[in-house]
């Protein structure tokens, strides 16, 4: 459902271009929306055709994770970046974080999180153990080998948490 | 107005400009994918963002349809880049530790310690 | 505020996307040069949504949506070439 309704609004949002809206280019909306959403539940049977995934409380909550946080994230990560560009000082190494999360829309909300603040890069994750997805994480200066949740991505794990499981 | 649209421009060129220069400055891989991703990802952004603020200025001065459609299909363009981007280097990084090129000068890696364990036990 | 300025952040991040092409053709592994190229095409689609300004049509970003796609399907496709599943 929620498939369905992101492709006919982003269809929509795209045909149009300023005036109205022909009837016709809604028709064409819902039927890719629908071929959309089919493929999607033929391809992964688990989904469920549910409006669980349209809780206004979790969009609001994600609109602002997205303003807050992240934004001050991503800007404090540019400037990070562009000092290391210039004084080229780095300790690179792998590390391992436990991040207790087990659907993967969280995972990958969060591994793009990661991706894009501060320092840290995901390499690899192992949804394999039952407790939770283990994040293999590229940090650019390592300050300490076996590292707490916070010290690496801060409250991201907290908001990933409360946005997607 | 148009002091903040140069401020987003010039931003959004700058950034894209010191990922260039990590891409040539960073020694590995891994590093590299850090510098490109975070700077482009940015200095895109600011750049749309300029365009936006342009597309707003031209709204209130002329009050075309048009130039809605312009900020939304700018808009749409960001968020394509801000999903997709990260998620490659994702890809990129996983691909290029699994065919061997691991990380220089690197300090800890516990990816490849957890690889070789499994490997341990399965052989 | 006339187009000139967005003509101009095209024309300099054109060349860096020039300048990435040199770690496209030295990049002494093949990851460094997928590196190269998903940056090039990030640099693409930001240099698209500014002529889009300059030429004056909403089209152009429209290119530049699908470039996007395509260019993550391609990165996605490489990737999966290199971990050795295709």
């Amino acid at each position: 459902m929620v498939i369905f309704l992101l492709s006919v609004v982003t269809y929509l949002l795209l045909a149009w271009s300023g005036g109205g809206i022909d009837p016709a280019e809604i028709a064409i909306a819902v039927v890719l929306g629908g071929i959309l959403a089919i493929g999607a539940r033929s391809w992964n049977p688990e989904r469920s055709w549910t409006l669980a995934g349209l809780n206004p409380v979790r969009w609001v909550s994600f609109l602002v994770y997205l303003f807050g946080p992240f934004l001050w994230g991503m800007v404090k990560a540019n400037l990070d970046v562009a000092m290391r560009v210039i004084t080229g000082e780095i300790r690179p190494g792998i590390v391992r974080i436990d991040s207790g999360l087990k659907k993967s829309l969280a995972s990958t909300m969060l591994a793009n999180s990661i991706t894009l603040t501060p320092g840290t890069l995901t390499v690899d994750v192992d949804d394999g153990p039952k407790e939770g997805n283990i994040f293999y994480i590229h940090w650019i200066y390592v300050r300490d080998e076996n590292p707490a949740e916070e010290d690496v991505y801060g409250s991201f794990g907290k908001w990933a948490r409360r946005v997607a499981e | 107005m148009t002091i903040l649209i140069v401020f987003f421009l010039v931003v959004g060129v700058t950034f894209n400009l010191l990922g260039t220069i990590a891409l040539f400055r960073f020694p590995d891989v891994f590093t590299r994918l850090h510098g490109t991703t975070k700077c482009t990802t940015f200095g895109s952004i600011f750049t749309s963002g300029a365009v936006i603020l342009f597309a707003i200025q031209k709204l209130i001065v002329t009050g075309e349809g048009r130039f809605v459609a312009l900020a939304v299909h700018v808009a749409l363009a960001i968020f394509a880049l801000l999903i997709t981007n990260p998620t490659g280097a994702h890809a990129i990084a996983r691909a290029a530790h699994k065919s061997g090129v691991l990380p220089k000068l690197a300090v800890v890696d516990r990816l490849a310690e957890d690889e070789k364990k499994k490997d341990g036990v399965s052989a | 505020m006339n187009p000139t300025f967005f003509a101009w952040g095209a024309t300099i991040i054109a060349l860096c996307a020039l300048v990435m092409t040199g770690r496209l053709i030295a990049g002494p592994t093949v990851p460094d040069r997928v590196v190269a190229l998903d940056s090039i095409n990030t640099l693409v689609v930001a240099m698209m949504v500014l002529l889009s300004i300059v030429y004056d049509s909403v089209v152009m970003v429209d290119v530049a949506i699908v470039y996007a796609g395509l260019s993550f399907v391609g990165t996605m496709f490489i990737a999966r070439f290199m971990e050795g599943g295709v």
